[in-house]
């Protein structure tokens, strides 16, 4: 699996190395190169602060306050994960041209993203001990300053986690950028690809964009620190006192409401306007079933099988801890930091160099898809992993049980959870995934995220409109999973 | 739970294994780049008639022409059709095509098949100018489509260097004036011009008063005409003339893999496409585009400015060069 994740980026070095360092750098250092760098990192930088604030913001006005309605909140916060981010960005774009650019990255995406930071924000806040925060109080320190110099510092990990996320998904965000009209590194790949299929400039952008993701990567690791920031001890859980709004409680409601209005209301207006609209004179049932039945069928059979492969790197990696092991585990992060075009373009060439029998088949489509998500499927079962007390193991196999057996009847139950967190999270990005699923997928297989895609980019918003609702309506299933365990860790 | 496990994974598996294409495949596979929407028209024709299952694979044109360069002998596709000649000329050049049936050539007028006769023309278009009526008349139209790249020109005029659409009317301009006349104009373009996403993107912008001129096919303009004219009521076209670059008619090109193993139902497919009742039907359909077998023609109800009025430059189909086009436009800073 290892090997399968550093094929990309083995291919990409190895392209960089072929075409010379003097050509290298002529298709490097030019105008559009840099025009492109400035537009991803101030639109990956805005981003990630924007999501910042709202993730943090939201989680601590949902967990801590007296604001109405938890519950709903909740749900309605976490629900705009089931809208992919080019969906969003249509609603917005096909209502009115003018969001477009720069502006329109930070609104629409953030939207889309900001999801990201609030629900690792929530999980910690409801693990956290507020015995920390009363005792800053009843030293005199005001709700601000606790909030800033206690609170924010033990978010910290949450946070900064939630935020590479959101800076991740925009160094490979495709569909939601070109639909702004933003060209970034990632579009301008595409674009290139287009012209000249397994190009030497295409390459040698997708090697600067691999050189961002990875100090991305670097950046997060330094940020994070080796701070100790579990509580010793369990302690009786306690929640802790909620903040009194007070006279803030309706503003605040109405604050909540009007983003949960940009977030879903604008897409769920956008697509009864394009179905009433545009689609009443054509509704291909049929084809629509058709996308629906394949999308449905390639992001379980990806989901399944890239959780299966996470099981043993999470394995390994938690149960074996040495150098190999994390190394092991690592490499499968590398893939995270590519976009699904690159990886694309490499399976696509490697494959038909090596095992050209697997070229346009579902294998390797699925293949890809894990390379591309199995990290996301490898921190939720690691996570499961990691609280899933070694010591019944133990008693299993010390009263006679074999370790298959072991495995069966004590292990996989403890992580059945959080197993199917990992495959939901891989589900929904299988569902919305564009780019990957353009280049390698069979002759004849049209999901339901390229045929939007074929319909929006002619600009046929009423034609796009079923196939975006119905890419919602899978995505509804996998986000309420995640909700729930959210719920079920607290 | 490891059993459920299993079992949840392989009903989960099911449909995607079916769609291996294990249950027996297509008759044709057909590498489409040309408009999605008029093939799902036209192939179905085809099937009827034939008996034969088609299966589309949709693309862009150079996207296609390369991934068929890439699979080489291994590729599954039996016909390959485009948009633009350029991508058909990468595809020929890498001697992947077989030659077209002689029925197939009898149909369709010399000048519209390349020397090599590896593949034919099916369908062409026009180059043109849109603008914007509101702030421009045909007279502030230049002469040539080399004029755009003057200084006077800065800020008003759009253009989708991305599409292929647009590469091809460079791949012409290259043909026509060279490589050095080329390079300057896509400077000149690069310096003036506004970067669009498409060619329907390029109308939309002239309409809304964004840019004053666009570059594009003459199409996109009468098909919006023809329904609402939402995106086009502001706009009007002008055709160069004098066979100036700018009035280059771009072909949509039709070829037959040598690698095929389908070879009599490809070569019978080309010929459908080609003979007169799908040349009409094409030329009947929402596309607009023009025929080119003479004895099918677009309603002169469309408007739709008559193919023998146009006066493009004449061109070898087979001369276009779609690589040192994307060198030139990469160059200059478009790609």
């Amino acid at each position: 699996m290892a090997v399968l994740a550093l094929v990309p980026l083995g291919f990409v070095a190895t392209y960089a190395v072929a075409i010379g360092p003097a050509e290298a750098w002529d298709l490097v250092a030019r105008p559009r190169v840099g025009m492109l760098f400035w537009n991803t990192v101030r639109a990956a930088v805005g981003c990630m602060v924007l999501c910042a604030v709202l993730g943090v913001g939201l989680a601590f006005l949902v967990e801590r306050t007296d604001v109405p309605a938890k519950g709903l909140w909740h749900g309605l916060l976490v629900a705009p994960l089931a809208v992919p981010a080019f969906v969003n960005s249509y609603a917005w774009v096909s209502l009115d041209r003018s969001w477009t650019g720069y502006d329109g990255v930070l609104l629409v995406v953030s939207l889309s993203y900001f999801p990201l930071v609030y629900l690792p924000v929530v999980a910690s806040l409801r693990g956290l001990d507020p015995a920390l925060e009363e005792a800053a109080w009843s030293l005199g320190h005001s709700r601000r300053r606790t909030f800033l110099t206690v609170l924010l510092p033990q978010l910290r990990p949450a946070l900064l986690g939630g935020v590479l996320l959101v800076g991740l998904h925009l160094l490979a965000e495709f569909g939601a950028l070109q639909l702004l009209r933003y060209p970034t590194f990632t579009t301008a790949i595409y674009d290139l690809y287009g012209s000249t299929f397994n190009g030497a400039a295409a390459n040698m952008i997708a090697g600067v964009l691999v050189l961002c993701c990875l100090l991305l990567l670097l950046g997060e690791l330094r940020l994070r620190g080796h701070q100790r920031l579990a509580r010793v001890g369990q302690g009786a859980a306690r929640t802790p006192e909620p903040v009194r709004l007070g006279r803030a409680r309706v503003p605040v409601t109405g604050l909540l409401a009007g983003l949960v209005a940009l977030a879903l209301g604008v897409p769920l207006v956008a697509l009864l306007h394009w179905l009433r609209v545009g689609s009443s004179t054509e509704f291909p049932v049929g084809e629509l079933l058709a996308a629906a039945g394949s999308t449905v069928g390639l992001a379980a059979g990806g989901a399944v099988l890239t959780t299966l492969l996470a099981l043993p790197v999470a394995w390994l990696a938690v149960r074996h801890r040495g150098r190999l092991t994390t190394l092991i585990e690592r490499s499968t992060y590398v893939a995270h930091a590519l976009p699904g075009i690159v990886v694309a373009l490499a399976f696509v060439t490697v494959s038909l160099q090596v095992v050209p029998i697997v070229y346009q088949t579902t294998l390797l489509l699925l293949a890809a898809y894990a390379v591309l998500f199995l990290p996301r499927a490898v921190v939720s079962v690691r996570a499961g992993l990691e609280q899933a007390p070694l010591v019944l193991d133990d008693v299993a196999r010390s009263l006679g049980t074999g370790p298959l057996a072991t495995a069966r009847r004590v292990t996989l139950p403890m992580i059945a959870p959080s197993l199917g967190a990992g495959a939901a999270l891989v589900f929904l990005a299988i569902a919305t995934e564009l780019t990957a699923t353009l280049m390698l997928s069979p002759i004849g297989t049209d999901t339901l995220a390229t045929s939007f895609w074929s319909a929006s980019s002619d600009l046929r918003y009423g034609a796009a409109a079923p196939y975006a609702l119905l890419l919602v309506l899978i995505s509804v299933p996998a986000t309420v999973l995640l909700m729930r365990r959210e719920r079920i860790a607290s | 739970m490891s059993k459920r496990v299993i079992a949840t994974a392989l009903v989960a598996l099911a449909p995607v294994l079916s769609s291996c294409g294990l249950l027996g495949g297509p008759d044709l596979v057909v590498y489409n780049a040309q408009h999605e929407e008029l093939m799902t028209e036209i192939v179905p024709l085809f099937e009827e008639e034939t008996g034969l299952e088609v299966e589309l694979r949709n693309g862009k044109d150079l996207e296609l022409a390369n991934q068929l360069v890439a699979e080489g002998d291994q590729s599954p596709a039996d016909v390959f059709l485009t948009e633009n000649s350029p991508a058909m000329s990468i595809v020929d050049n890498a001697g992947l095509f077989t030659a077209v049936s002689e029925d197939a050539l009898a149909n369709i007028p010399d000048d519209y098949v390349p020397s090599s006769q590896n593949w034919t023309g099916i369908l062409a278009r026009s180059t043109v100018v849109m603008y914007n009526t509101g702030s421009s008349s045909a007279a502030e139209m230049p002469e040539s489509i080399l004029d755009f790249a003057d200084p006077e020109w800065e800020g008003r005029v759009g253009f989708s260097p991305t599409g292929h659409d647009f590469q091809a009317i460079v791949s012409a301009v290259l043909e026509a004036e060279g490589e050095e006349a080329t390079r300057d104009w896509l400077e000149g373009l690069a310096a003036n011009g506004t970067v669009l996403d498409n060619n329907l993107v390029v109308m939309q912008a002239v309409n809304e008063g964004e840019v004053e001129a666009g570059i594009a096919y003459h199409y996109y303009w009468y098909r919006d005409q023809q329904e609402a004219g939402d995106n086009s009521d502001n706009v009007q076209l002008h055709f160069f003339d004098g066979q100036d670059p700018g009035a280059f008619i771009s072909i949509s090109g039709a070829g037959v893999l040598a690698a095929s193993d389908q070879q009599e139902n490809a070569q019978r497919f080309v010929e459908y496409l080609t003979a007169a009742e799908a040349q009409q039907a094409m030329a009947d359909s929402y596309a607009l585009e023009y025929p080119l077998n003479p004895e099918a023609s677009i309603s002169g109800d469309t408007g739709v400015k008559p193919f023998d009025e146009l006066e493009p430059p004449a061109i070898d189909p087979a001369t276009l060069n779609g690589p040192k086009v994307t060198e030139l436009m990469t160059e200059a800073g478009l790609l």
